[in-house]
């Protein structure tokens, strides 16, 4: 069969599976767009924004564990993709993103739309490549493909100069069924020696603390880690990129770790003697300050990516390989073995713990005349009976929907946890929902994240893309205003959001739905009945209380017992040690 | 400490750009990098010196490694290894005196003076880089025109050897 290399490559999507190509066209990337035209294989989506695109896609990634493939033009078709590129590569994504380039023979020459694509993604893919030679489109394709979706994942670019997809030139096309490369080959398999040992020393633990993070959900891993937690009895918190791994409403749950964790998974971290930490990176948002992390504890750690060993943290027992197998062969050792764990230690390291439970430092004022956005996303779970894909922004709102919805499976949050990118919502639940047409996709967004790509309602329409929109408006950005308000007295500098536009007006415009929001009074029955329009795009505009803030908060830098705790929450347990800001 | 790091990379354009921005981006201390082809013409070998602790060396390894483009990796400062650098300098030889002594330095360090005008003399010099340094410090009371130094290339010693 003779192909064009435009013809190749999307022929090449089609053999590699790819259901849907998040994009925009342009000069560059023409042909491939005429190619994409004679066929239906591929469905493209077409956005209206190439960081939507790009967030499209990982979106549906992070939904199905399948890479998400985009494709873009030269130029600033390319630049456009680079937040989304970024934000997928700091969560690990799996994402191919296909750049349009100037013909290769002017490349180089400051021709039309033309940038260094592969120059500009270095650093924040996980590998990217030039096409030069048409004969190996096919194959670049097929590597992308491989090194984007094995070991620890990440966005792989191709960037296709506008003539290797000329067509007027036609090559035999073959796609081959798996690729080798000798400078790559992920380690897969955890150490043997090492998992026995560290299996040995957890069960010596009087005071664990299961870590787990975001490489449990990239990983698949969730079965696995709930047979683990489970047979050991010892209590787990997951953190932000983590949650649904482990079920938020299982006992034995401490809920998240961190900035913004429980008090009683911070001070459980803090007072610990064994620390396992299950494909989680020790972030710096986790960590708080280095020199007091875990100060008693000796650290276990697994994770595939060598390079996050011992980066920030020293542990003492490494397994460097993929969670599933290196859980297996961990949860087989505690079947099969004969030591338990210590049940008198144990019982006592619970009683601490419930100790700090009942402090309630997830409690906040339910009487207000204000509508609270923690009571908002308590009652988009208890509509969505917790089993929405729930998609975020950035800000104090997705805080809230990490603390309050409270995950049960893993693959249903989705955030930008490791760029912080505002805007990735919405785009983000369009993959989701063309991924999933039947499920409830849900995005938390503030008025501020909303407005960075706020186009994409006109997408949604076009696909019939019912997704809910939950906008916590505080006319604020919050999270701004509520470090300024603890940390530069109160003052607020640009962080008040000015001449906002009327949602609901905005959301029909696009020929959506809008609804607003004001009394706590409506909020159930409103939601109700915005949720209930299964087909519609709902934009619930929500005037939330302004001025609430996420608590509990460790201050960047200071360490997991020195927390800033709601004034709503109950009584602490009495222990002069501890200092509270 | 000070680390010299063999790798062999594959003969990519852009390789070379992915090492380096790997230490700008991270912050890393580079003090050196050569790079050539190798006998296989699709590998590349580069020698990197840097310094570090040794988390932050453990660190540029493992990150080196991770280059999809790096096919080995090797710590030469791990076990006994030969550095060699070369050097050209171009030193003012204009008088008798400046002539013999230049001469007298440049064999004692066994360098080889590769071009002599009425007023200068370029010598070749290979050596560790300390050797190196120790020559040009030699030579303070003489007028350095140029220096060239090609940067540290190293080997492991004995039967240790980085291939593919
Ligand atoms: C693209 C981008 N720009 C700036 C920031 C810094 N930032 C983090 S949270 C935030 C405020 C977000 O406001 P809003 O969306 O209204 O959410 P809220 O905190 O009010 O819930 C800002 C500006 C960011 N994370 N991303
Ligand atoms: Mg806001």
């Amino acid at each position: 069969m003779e192909l064009s290399g435009a013809e190749i490559l999307v022929r090449s999507l089609k053999d590699e599976g790819v259901e849907f190509l998040f994009g925009y066209p342009g000069g560059s990337v023409l042909h491939i767009y005429d190619a994409l035209y004679r066929q239906d294989d591929v469905k493209h989506i077409l956005v209206r924004h190439e960081q939507a695109a790009t967030h499209a896609a990982d979106g549906y990634a992070r939904a199905t564990g399948k890479p998400g493939v985009v494709l873009v033009t030269s130029g600033p078709g390319a630049t456009n993709a680079v937040t989304g590129i970024a934000t997928a590569y700091m969560d690990s994504i799996p994402m191919v993103v296909i750049t349009g380039q100037v013909p290769s023979a002017v490349i180089g020459s400051d021709a039309f739309q033309e940038v260094d694509a592969v120059g500009i993604t270095r650093p924040c893919v996980k590998h990217n490549f030039l096409v030069k030679d048409v004969t190996k489109l096919a194959e670049t394709i097929k590597k992308a493909f491989y090194v984007a979706t094995t070991g620890r994942p990440g966005p792989v670019v191709i960037d296709v100069p506008k003539d290797m997809t000329d067509p007027a030139i036609k090559i035999p096309y073959h796609y081959p069924d798996k690729v080798t490369m000798r400078s790559y080959q992920p380690t897969v398999k955890g150490h043997s020696g090492q998992i026995k040992r560290a299996v040995d020393l957890l069960l010596t633990a009087k005071k664990p603390m299961i870590y787990s993070g975001g490489g449990v959900v990239l990983g698949n891993a969730s079965e696995e880690l709930r047979t683990f937690v489970r047979h050991l009895g010892y209590p787990i918190t997951q953190t932000l990129m983590g949650l649904g791994a482990y079920p938020a409403s299982d006992p034995q749950s401490l809920g998240m770790l961190g900035m913004h964790g429980t008090y009683e998974a911070n001070m459980a971290m803090h007072d610990c003697d064994v620390l396992i930490a299950i494909g989680a990176r020790f972030d710096d948002r986790v960590t708080g300050k280095i020199a007091e992390f875990c100060p008693d504890a000796k650290i276990i750690h697994i994770d595939i990516d060598p390079s996050s060993i011992s980066k920030t943290i020293t542990v003492d027992i490494p397994i460097v390989g993929d969670v599933s197998g290196v859980l297996q062969e961990m949860n087989h050792l505690l079947v099969t073995g004969k030591k338990e764990p210590k049940k008198k230690a144990l019982a006592e390291w619970w009683k601490t713990i419930n100790a700090w439970r009942a402090t309630n430092c997830m409690n906040y004022d339910r009487s207000s005349e204000h509508i609270k956005p923690q009571r908002a996303i308590e009652i988009v779970h208890e509509i969505t009976g917790g089993d929405a894909y729930i998609t975020s922004d950035v800000g104090q709102h997705q805080m809230w929907a990490a603390q309050y919805y409270g995950f049960e499976k893993p693959n249903r949050w989705i955030n930008s946890g490791g760029l912080g990118t505002m805007g990735f919502g919405l785009p983000a639940a369009m993959g989701v929902q063309l991924a999933y047409p039947e499920a409830t996709v849900a995005c938390v967004t503030g008025e501020g994240s909303i407005q960075m790509c706020i186009q994409e309602l006109s997408t949604c329409l076009q696909y019939g893309l019912p997704i809910k929109i939950i906008a916590l408006n505080n006319r604020y950005l919050g999270m701004v205003r509520q470090w300024q308000e603890f940390f530069y007295e109160n003052r607020y500098s640009s962080s008040y959001m000015e001449s906002l536009p009327d949602f609901v007006k905005l959301a029909e415009s696009y020929g959506h739905v809008g609804i607003r929001i004001e009394d706590p009074k409506d909020l159930e029955a409103e939601l109700a009945r915005g949720f209930a329009m299964k087909d519609r795009l709902v934009f619930f505009d929500i005037v939330t209380d302004q001025t609430e803030n996420v608590y509990p908060m460790i201050r960047a830098g200071k360490a997991h017992n020195e927390m800033h705790l709601s004034p709503h929450g109950g009584e602490l347990p009495q222990d002069p040690q501890r200092e509270l800001s | 400490m000070r680390h010299i790091i063999s790798i062999l990379i594959e003969n990519e354009a852009g390789a070379l750009s992915r090492v380096a921005g790997l230490f700008s981006a991270r912050a890393y201390n580079i003090e050196s990098l050569t790079v050539a082809p190798t006998e296989d013409p699709t590998l590349s070998r580069m020698t990197i010196v840097t310094d570090g602790t040794d988390r932050i060396v453990e660190q540029i390894t493992k990150q080196l490694n991770k280059l999809i483009d790096v096919v080995k990796l090797l710590d030469l400062s791990e076990g006994p290894h030969i550095e060699r650098e070369m050097m050209l300098i171009k030193v003012k030889a204009a008088t008798m005196a400046q002539r013999e002594d230049v001469k007298r330095l440049s064999d004692i360090f066994r360098g080889n003076i590769i071009d002599v005008t009425p007023t200068t003399f370029t010598i070749e010099l290979t050596g560790s880089g300390q050797k190196i340094d120790s020559f040009i410090e030699a030579l303070a009371e003489h007028k350095i025109i140029e220096t060239v130094r090609s940067g540290v290339s190293g080997i492991a010693r004995g039967e240790k050897s980085l291939q593919v």
